[in-house]
């Protein structure tokens, strides 16, 4: 990468997401048109949404856009767009068209621009889907995402909340990514701690899905912004209660020294306040709670299915190249929604 | 931090240091507060201003998980206060234990057997500094220390905490021959803890089998805290 090439990363990618609370207060003030045909709609806390067109095909729709996370554009570019796309898979669909979304100021070198978009389009290629258009706004500071359009089958869509008692809990990313990026903006992070994330980030969950989709699976979301806990209680609802092994949580192996550095953001203490209501840890070290909490750009799947394809899908995603693996279990509803023990 | 108007060298009961941390996004008001507590004189009051309550969450998460007192204060909307004590600084400015000297396993014996109720006896902590125990021949000191961790697990009364570094830190990972001692140890409420710097020296840190990671700046404060610090 070039001087002046680099981008400026303050806060960027999902840690810039609205808190979790903020925006429930306003989207239940939202008056909710019925559709019969809108089978998933913003009423629950699912990634995209769904719309039945006929009896056997259904639209996936999403769109998702972030400032900087990293200083190379065109890595930002992909991340950005590995991000966008991985709504369509979390909701088990198929990718077929992506819209760009840029913000960008009038005064910075076009050619940044430029390797954003090379970044982005090269994700959507290998999604398998197809580039058409886009709309770009002179804005203060850069900001990339798409508006992806996918299809699924309406009888097979992965919710959120589908998850049944005695499922397994897979995930198929490393936590951490928001943590090394923070140290990362600090001029902290290790290469090696900064290429796992980057590899994390850029890799799309098209080929864990696949992978997932060879088995039964009861309910899938991907961890982003709000960290795995936010996510995890969101997918429990008020019916089932998770039991997560901390010691099968896979994260990127830096972030317990940058912990203790406190490299921490306000995110991952929005996300805190959120759930902690709601969680238990037992024997927990302090940075492994900060991992739970720590908000995900691009971050992977979370994926529920009975406990015997769980295993054996869990194993197949070791082939994928990250860490990942079977983190839990889904178990009959008690007073707290996650124990980690 | 050029807002910073007190300086690290003030001594204890004087001014306290005052950090500016308004207009500053998280981590900056942590790191910065984490590097003037570090550097300054044990017992100095370091007050942070800052402009939003999850600044202020987040500074009592570093003052809660370094064990340092604090206090804080809502000054308005836009203004929150957190007093936080330095703890271990400069440790020239600091006591050492006078119990940093070798002892047996066994000692502790001579306190009252009422005490016996309890497993854990609060106040002694084992110190692991290699995976060899005594000098001489390195297979014979491996052999002494997995006996030694054998019998110390079976002790009636176990150690508040367990510190493993330098090449004690092996003795927590994968392929060591006393897992299943400290791990026993754990469960019963001893706290196996392994400096992360350590395993990091030796790259371990992925085989990190039992217990948790921790810093200098815990070891320092176990030890220092201690009543007897047994090293074999």
């Amino acid at each position: 990468m070039e001087q002046g090439e680099k981008l400026f990363c303050k806060g960027g990618g999902c840690t810039a997401k609205l808190g979790p609370a903020a925006l429930n207060r306003v989207l239940e003030k939202i008056p909710r048109i019925e559709d019969e045909n809108l089978l998933v709609g913003f009423g629950g806390c699912d990634d995209g949404a769904v719309y039945r067109l006929t009896e056997d095909l259904a639209l996936v729709q999403t769109l998702d856009f972030f400032p900087p996370v990293v200083e190379d554009p065109y890595l930002f570019g992909k991340i950005a767009a590995a991000n966008a796309l991985s709504d369509i898979y979390a909701m088990g669909g198929r990718v077929k068209t992506a819209l760009n979304i840029v913000c960008f100021p009038e005064t910075m070198d076009l050619n940044i621009l430029g390797r954003i978009l090379t970044g982005g389009n090269e994700k959507v290629q290998e999604a398998g889907g197809v580039l058409a258009g886009g709309h770009s706004i002179a804005d203060e500071g850069v900001k990339y995402g798409l508006s992806v359009t996918g299809v699924v089958n309406p009888n097979k869509i992965w919710r959120n909340d589908g998850g049944q008692e005695g499922d397994a809990l897979i995930l198929t990313k490393p936590l951490g990514v928001g943590i090394v990026c923070t140290a990362e903006r600090l001029g902290q992070a290790s290469e090696k701690a900064m290429n796992l994330a980057v590899k994390s980030m850029t890799a799309l969950n098209r080929y864990a899905a696949e992978i997932a989709g060879k088995y039964q699976v009861h309910g899938c979301t991907d961890v982003t912004g709000f960290g795995f806990l936010v996510h995890l209680c969101e997918m429990m609802g008020e019916k089932f209660t998770a039991v997560i092994d901390q010691k099968a949580i896979p994260f990127i192996p830096e972030c317990e020294e940058y912990v203790e550095e406190f490299y921490l953001t306000a995110a991952a203490q929005r996300n805190r306040n959120h759930v902690k209501d709601k969680v238990e840890f037992s024997g927990c070290s302090f940075a492994m709670e900060e991992i739970l909490f720590d908000p995900q750009t691009s971050g992977g799947l979370l994926i529920s299915m009975p406990m015997e394809d769980g295993m054996k899908a869990a194993e197949e995603m070791k082939s994928l190249g990250l860490p990942c693996g079977l983190v839990g279990r889904i178990e009959k509803r008690r007073e707290k929604t996650v124990y980690v023990r | 931090m050029g807002e910073r108007n007190g300086n690290a060298e003030l001594k204890q009961g004087e001014k306290a240091i005052q950090l500016d941390e308004r207009g500053k996004p998280c981590p900056i008001p942590l790191v910065e507060t984490k590097k003037v507590l570090e550097q300054a004189a044990f017992g100095t009051w370091v007050e942070v201003t800052v402009d939003n309550e999850i600044a202020l969450q987040n500074l009592q998460k570093l003052a809660a998980h370094k064990g340092l007192e604090a206090e804080e204060e809502k000054r308005g909307e836009r203004e929150f206060l957190m007093r936080i004590k330095a703890g271990a600084g400069n440790p020239e400015q600091e006591k050492l234990p006078e119990a940093l000297e070798s002892c047996e396993i066994l000692a502790g014996q001579d306190e009252s057997p009422e005490e016996y109720s309890s497993s854990l006896d609060k106040g002694i902590v084992l110190v692991i500094s290699s995976d060899t125990m005594g000098r001489g021949d390195d297979e014979l000191g491996r052999i002494l220390m997995k006996s030694f961790l054998y019998g110390a697990a079976r002790q009636e009364r176990l150690p508040e905490a367990v510190l493993l570094y330098n090449g004690g830190a092996k003795l927590s990972c994968e392929g060591s021959a006393s897992l299943e001692d400290l791990r026993s140890m754990e469960e019963e409420g001893c706290q196996v803890m392994t400096c992360g710097t350590c395993l990091d020296f030796y790259g371990l840190k992925s085989s990190l089998s039992v217990g948790q990671i921790t810093n200098m700046y815990e070891i320092v404060e176990k030890m220092s805290a201690a009543k007897k610090v047994i090293r074999p």
